[in-house]
């Protein structure tokens, strides 16, 4: 029943573990500082078990952060009792009347910062290197506004989709905004989509917060690496990604599309982003069959012949359209 | 009309699983792919060790082992590494405790069964996530459960949430480390009692 001797080389599992809850207290004090953090790296570098014991418990803390950005002001009480805090709603018309009061008399005034436009045309590819070491990669189709002042960088995301690798700089935030959402850096890698009818955020590397535009999320969600968030009209949903499909979503970069048990339709309207020619799939029942692959995005006859054969289809070129039907 | 004579492309390659893996898209993986099976990790120890601080140590063993295996490269997929390192580790312990019965080691050989019971689904719908939360939260003893709500959810800090309280900065400490350290085993080791099923 009690362990023999030579297991009692690492400490108990509870007590790594109560260890690694210490430093993740002590780092949320607002006094933490290098010093602590070198000391914590070395910790970690001790023994795996230190280390996975700290990723595990940082872990459990961040999504129990998401249950206060994911909470709405109506769902409280339960749980968590009555707290004693301005309505939020009540909040915003405060910070809102704030606002414009100081709007109506500056707004003549305002200058605006210096900004520039990237644009990238249909099939194209490009990476912007930022003067702050910063990257972005522009995918097909894809509109970017950058505005740099002393306060920090913002990067309006117009349309389209871009890759962010991002020079972290606490005093100098990075923020990409996108659809009226608002994704702040915390030292990171991370890939940000829209389109008309929804707006995606997935974070590769690091951490970043992720704010909506209206009172819809008490508090900012904060993001770790895997996660996704999609926001459409009336939802947010954060997603957890593997790997597999992380580099699906990133084949862009290498110029390759992926797909993976993915409708034709699917796969059709991912090529028309990358294409001035369009697939138009003739037949309903065709649009919903199913293909796995990879395949260079500007090519279109790879395509149209890989599902030819796959399932003995009929393809027409027809005043620059790619019409495949059965 | 953008369509070049683009030779040697078909044959793109899938994406494989990256070879040399960064300590950070390590720990990625592991808090993504290996977190969220421990509970089922957890009822598997428990049923052949009985004793729930000797199951925790040895979920830390099998975390040891398949971090560092995948330093060296990522076992895809991970689920069935994951039990095949746990089978492992108890095999081995069987065979190091000559006073351990019989039953134990027919476990070891039956348990292989339980592992390919359905996993936890890793698309999180926020609404399931925030009901897992608040259960979790809800099973804190009452202090604990104060300062972690002050803290994580309404955001306050260490002295705020003291003087709300009236209680000193230190006790703050003392409930918050508590309160990740229980939230850690709740979040990650209890089974998901409701929704878990597709």
């Amino acid at each position: 029943m009690s362990p023999a001797g030579e297991r009692m080389v690492l400490p108990s599992a509870k007590e790594i573990d109560l260890r690694a809850a210490e430093w993740l207290e002590r780092r949320h004090r607002e006094d933490w500082n290098e010093a602590d953090q070198t000391a914590l790296d070395a910790w970690c570098a001790e023994a795996s078990a230190h280390r996975i014991a700290y990723i595990r418990v940082e872990a459990a803390w961040t999504r129990a952060h998401r249950l206060g950005a994911l909470r709405r002001p109506q769902n409280r009480g339960g749980v968590l009792g009555a707290a004693s805090r301005l309505p939020l709603l009540a909040k915003i018309a405060a910070a809102v009347a704030v606002l414009s009061a100081a709007g109506a008399g500056s707004a003549i005034y305002f200058k605006a910062p210096p900004q520039k436009v990237y644009a990238t045309a249909i099939g194209e590819r490009k990476t912007l290197a930022l003067s702050d070491g910063s990257k972005v990669e522009m995918n097909t189709d894809t509109v970017l506004r950058v505005v740099a002042d002393g306060s920090g960088r913002t990067v309006w995301l117009e349309k389209g989709e871009a890759y962010f690798q991002v020079r972290h700089d606490s005093a100098h935030p990075f923020t990409v905004m996108a659809g009226g959402h608002r994704v702040t850096d915390l030292g990171t890698k991370f890939l940000v989509r829209t389109d008309a009818q929804k707006l995606q955020v997935s974070l590769v590397e690091g951490s970043i917060r992720f704010d909506a535009p209206d009172g819809r999320m008490r508090e900012p969600l904060l993001l770790s690496p895997g996660d996704s968030v999609t926001a459409k009209e009336n939802t947010i949903v954060v997603t957890r990604n593997s790997e597999r499909e992380l580099a699906k979503d990133l084949g862009w970069r290498r110029g390759v599309l992926v797909f993976d048990n993915t409708t034709l339709a699917d796969a059709a309207a991912e090529f028309n982003r990358y294409n001035r020619e369009k697939i138009v799939i003739a037949d309903p029942a065709v649009a919903q069959l199913r293909i796995d692959g990879t395949f260079p995005n500007e090519n279109l006859a790879v395509f149209a012949r890989a599902a030819q054969q796959l399932f003995e289809l009929h393809i027409v070129e027809r005043n620059g359209k790619t019409v495949i039907s059965k | 009309m953008t369509e070049a004579p683009d030779k040697g492309r078909e044959d793109a390659e899938p994406p494989g699983p990256a070879v040399a893996m960064t300590a950070p898209q390590v720990d990625a993986w592991f808090v993504r792919e290996i977190l969220p099976l421990e509970a089922a990790l957890m009822h598997f120890l428990l049923r052949s060790r009985r004793s729930s601080s000797e199951a925790d140590d040895l979920r830390q063993e099998v975390y040891v082992r398949v971090y560092e295996a995948a330093r060296q490269k990522i076992p895809h997929p991970a689920k069935p590494f994951l039990f095949a390192v746990a089978r492992n580790l108890l095999v081995d312990r069987v065979r190091h405790e000559q006073v351990v019965a019989i039953e134990t080691v027919a476990d070891v050989d039956t348990l292989a069964v339980a592992i390919d019971e359905p996993g936890p689904d890793r698309s999180v719908i926020a609404r399931q996530e925030l009901r897992r939360l608040e259960a979790a939260i809800a099973r804190l003893p009452r202090r604990c459960r104060q300062v972690v709500v002050l803290s994580r959810i309404e955001g306050l800090s260490r002295r705020e949430i003291a003087a709300r309280l009236g209680i000193g900065e230190a006790t703050v400490s003392t409930h918050l480390t508590e309160g990740m350290y229980q939230l850690a085993k709740l979040l990650y080791g209890e089974p998901h009692t409701q929704g878990g099923k597709p």
